[in-house]
């Protein structure tokens, strides 16, 4: 800063300290945040550079064989991985979303401020820091250990955990929707004489759509990456089976199981994989993100 | 409100049959069912868990397994101290790195930032909070953790004289390394939590600070970081939770050394780590030990986050001017952060 | 306007309530300084604007005003809602174009220097131009003491300085009395009146030329305001002020010169008392008498 023609406002300027403590302060705010970004930077660079090396037609179309120890054996693609990723996430989230958006739309339309109501938000809070990796402990206790339903890994027992794992997300991000409708539109269907039920199906949740379904898909989007619920639930396999009754593949168990392997054929395919997964998970991210803006309320 | 003394043809107007309530009853009730079914199944886990962990708590006692620094598998002898320092080491460490970056990146996108590149850095940083746990291990362990070691071998040579630091072996896989992809993991949601205490600064806050001849950076330190810190705090508490649990990149990138007073660059284990590593093959008193270990892992991540919902919540009722925004949305919109 | 309609304007200006002299005819005189026969603190410096235009985007919301602000004077703006009068003051500490789009044109001079040209350090004009708000907003996280520092603070007083000068403006400010026993305590916790006193002093610790208030006492009791405006009174001896004021008896009662605004524009400008008894503008006159506002 040059000197000011008057001087009158000269005796009110801020000394050269202050201006350099401006100017370090700001620099270092925004170095910080560069420097948060350059992870994001080398991430998806490795990737593709790694990933996209792997995939080719046979590598979406054939089962890994299971064989990750031998030079020259075929190592096969991840076939079954992504199957059994789409079939688990898809019955976890057939359980979650009617549960999850059932208990939100009650905490908002009946329960509101009650004392229980505060009783089921602090559990839904406490499902929310639960560790991925005790929802597989929890199904683990009650489903593979007990007689109950047969022991033993299997599909929708990984199914169970997901949901357990996306249930508090659904609940949470539904309810703030819910929240956001005025009150305004209930009362007036209600003065109109509509019974309480009808405005929720007509007129709430209509409106509250667009928003819930952006919820929802951030939802099956972390289930479809989570790895530790389906560690001792369902087990992983490689061949692909339709059902899932028994021990199924998904995309993060086999990448995790490569991640250990020697073999750099093994290592490659696990890039792959993780880039098919990453994929996935951003393609549901931005369904989510165009749905958002449809949004009606917020 | 009873329809038992007016014949069926009779019924006023202002009356609905039984039939026509019917299916509100229905609703009420079944949602109701709903709520107490999602309370009814968290009891009956925690219940169950505390069951099978018993033959491990009974044998050791519960202090004695927390607190007893010694994990042998082979001896069948389970304390849980090298688990539990390690779990929290990583997560301090994923702490002291990444709220201060995570605060910077909120400072940055609320107060500093053109405003047309608010909106791409934003998605950007929420960007971190979208890959998955697995993915992040893959990279550490095969990317960023070998690209880290020579400068580990550096800074472990040149500090070999503070205890922890320097001195022994620098392998690949660390708990340095580990910290570190924690708090590349937890800085989204720590930055979502801190972008929405500062944006309910009230801007005449702002202007009295800038009024009274501050510079940004000025403004900043007097107007908007006070009022935010209990918001800071809540969310660094959450991160800290996050980090806490997180059991698959941590379980790659430590390696599987459950040996107490282990180097900054050496392998260690967390509670996470030793449940994804050992459970598949253990049995008896050994599962039962790991039970023990998933206990007490939910137990400390309960606390965290209590202590976590305690601040946010302070922070959105408590040093607010203008009561415009009242309990449930203030609520809401921290528990949209953290829930999305 | 309603809420005074029991006593027309007219009559009001010359009940302006004690101004050294009793003599309300002394109110009128051009000369600043000696209309008063207090001596002045401190000689502050005179404002002009020129040509100010200020813009929200496209819209044009102040649309070249010319005005003089008197050193040592309390010079009021009047007009009805949206007329651009907080607009117009914002732009004078260049507050105005902290929000997005805003921008303004035209010049503003602070005693022969132009506070938008290009040498300018906005931090310094904002120092030296101090603002009082509508709603009083002391720093929640603060106590007393620090609120009335915090400005002191940015540029580096000694210890020594900070509790001397603390004390003056809070007397400046008329409330070292009230809370001498309890600087420590949270700035919130005072009541309205006591808040808004509370930022005025924190503002005068800085030593400022000239304080801009934007509707002080709008958010105030009565009695609260009334204490404000006997505070406005001292003030002027050691500061320039504009007040932006939607009550006419107020301006009426602390006021040297008044300025009227509509839609934007400066209709008229004068002494005080002249603007309410004998407006040149049918506009003014309308609005002083109260047919729309």
């Amino acid at each position: 800063m040059t000197p000011l023609p008057a001087d009158v406002l000269a005796a009110f300027a801020p000394s050269a300290a202050r201006r350099r403590r401006d100017r370090a302060a700001r620099g270092v705010i925004a170095g910080l945040t560069v420097l948060a970004l350059i992870p994001l930077v080398l991430l998806v660079y490795y990737l593709l550079r790694k990933g996209l090396g792997s995939w080719s037609g046979s590598f979406f179309t054939t089962d890994p064989t299971g064989a990750t120890f031998f030079k020259n054996v075929s190592i096969g693609g991840i076939k079954s991985a992504i199957l059994g990723t789409i079939e688990m996430v898809a019955l976890a989230s057939a359980i979650a979303i009617p549960i999850g958006v059932g208990v939100a739309v009650w905490l908002v339309e009946y329960g509101r401020a009650g004392a229980f109501a505060n009783v089921v938000r602090f559990f839904v809070d406490v499902l929310t820091g639960v560790p991925s990796i005790v929802f597989g402990l929890f199904i683990y206790i009650t489903l593979v250990i007990t007689g109950l339903v047969g022991r033993g890994l299997a599909g929708y027992k990984g199914s169970l955990a997901l949901a357990l794992l996306m249930l508090p997300v659904v609940i949470r991000s539904s309810e703030v929707i819910l929240l956001l409708v005025p009150n305004s539109l209930r009362e007036a269907a209600l003065a109109l004489g509509a019974p309480r039920w009808k405005v929720i199906s007509r007129i709430v949740i209509p409106t509250a759509l667009p928003g819930m379904i952006t919820g929802v898909l951030l939802a099956v989007a972390r289930a479809s990456g989570e790895t530790a619920p389906l560690l001792f639930t369902v087990g992983g396999a490689n061949k692909t089976t339709l059902g899932l009754g028994a021990q199924v593949n998904a995309l993060p168990l086999q990448i995790y199981n490569d991640i250990i392997s020697p073999t750099t054929a093994v290592i490659n395919r696990a890039w792959g994989a993780a880039l098919t997964l990453v994929v996935m998970i951003l393609v549901l991210n931005l369904i989510a993100r165009l749905t958002s803006r449809r949004s009606r309320v917020a | 409100m009873t329809t038992a003394s007016v014949p069926a043809g009779d019924r006023s107007v202002l009356e609905r049959s039984p039939a026509a309530r019917l299916p509100d009853r229905a609703l009420r009730y079944g949602l109701t069912g709903l709520a107490a079914l999602i309370l009814a199944l968290i009891a009956f886990f925690f219940v169950r868990l505390v069951g099978e962990s018993q033959p491990a708590l009974s044998r050791f006692g519960v202090f004695g397994f927390a607190l007893h620094n010694d994990w042998n598998v082979s001896l069948d002898h389970f304390g849980a101290l090298p688990l539990l320092v390690g779990t929290l080491v990583t997560s301090f460490l994923a702490l002291i790195i990444g709220v201060p970056v995570a605060v910077a990146t909120a400072l940055f996108i609320t107060e500093l930032c053109p405003r047309r590149i608010r909106t791409p850095v934003t998605i950007l940083i929420e960007l971190l909070a979208a890959v998955p746990s697995v993915v992040y291990g893959l990279w550490g362990i095969f990317f960023l953790a070998p690209k880290l070691l020579p400068a580990e071998k550096w800074v472990a040579a040149k500090l070999s004289f503070l205890p922890y630091v320097g001195g022994g072996t620098v392998t690949v896989p660390n708990q340095f390394v580990t910290g570190l992809v924690l708090a590349i993991m937890i800085l989204p949601i720590v930055s979502a939590i801190s972008r929405e205490v500062m944006a309910t600064v009230p801007a005449d806050q702002k202007e009295a600070a800038l009024s009274l001849g501050a510079t940004r950076w000025e403004m900043i330190r007097i107007a908007v970081l006070p009022y935010c810190r209990s918001g800071i705090v809540g969310g660094a508490m959450l991160g800290l939770g996050r980090a806490i649990g997180e059991t698959i990149a941590v379980t790659i990138l430590i390696g599987d050394s459950p040996v107490l007073g282990h180097q900054l660059f050496g392998q260690g284990y967390t509670l996470a780590a030793v449940i994804a590593n050992e459970f598949g093959e253990a049995s008896g008193l050994h599962r039962s030990a790991l039970f023990a270990a998933g206990l007490v892992l939910f137990v400390l991540t309960l606390v965290v986050n209590g202590i976590a919902r305690y601040f946010v919540l302070r922070a959105a009722r408590g040093t607010r001017v203008a009561p415009d925004k009242a309990g449930p949305d203030a609520d809401a919109g921290a528990a949209a952060a953290v829930g999305a | 306007m309603t809420a005074d309609g029991s006593s027309p304007p007219r009559a009001a200006a010359p009940r302006g309530r004690r101004r050294g002299s009793g003599d309300p005819a002394a109110k009128t005189n051009a000369a600043p300084a000696a209309s008063e026969e207090r001596p002045l603190t401190k000689q502050a410096h005179a404002v002009r604007l020129e040509k100010l235009r200020a813009f929200y985007g496209r819209a044009e919301q102040v649309k070249g005003v010319d005005l003089d602000f008197h050193a040592n004077q309390v010079t009021a703006i009047i007009g009805p809602s949206g007329c651009g009068k907080s607009t117009l003051v914002r732009c004078i500490n260049r507050m105005h174009e902290e929000i997005p789009d805003a921008h303004a044109e035209g010049r503003v001079l602070l005693d022969e220097v132009d506070i938008y040209g290009s040498e300018v350090d906005v931090v310094a004009v904002r120092r030296a131009i101090g603002m009082i708000f509508q709603k009083p907003n002391p720093f929640p996280t603060m106590s007393i003491f620090d609120n009335v520092a915090a400005g002191l603070r940015l540029s580096g007083a000694g210890r020594s300085d900070l509790h001397e000068k603390v004390e003056s403006a809070l007397r400046g400010a008329g409330l070292w009395e009230e809370v001498k026993d309890r600087l420590a305590q949270p700035g919130i916790g005072l009541s309205g009146g006591q808040q808004q006193r509370l930022c005025i002093a924190r503002s005068l610790a800085v030593d400022p030329e000239v304080l801009l208030m934007d509707e002080p006492c709008s958010a105030l009791d009565p009695i609260a305001t009334l204490k404000i405006e006997d505070l406005i009174d001292e003030l002027k001896l050691a500061v320039t002020i504009v007040i932006v004021t939607h009550n006419m008896q107020q301006a009426a009662r602390v006021a040297d010169r008044t300025a009227f605004m509509l839609s934007g524009e400066l209709v008229e400008v004068g002494p005080t008392n002249t603007i309410f008894t004998n407006p040149t503008d049918r506009r003014t006159e309308e609005y002083v008498t109260g047919k729309f506002g």
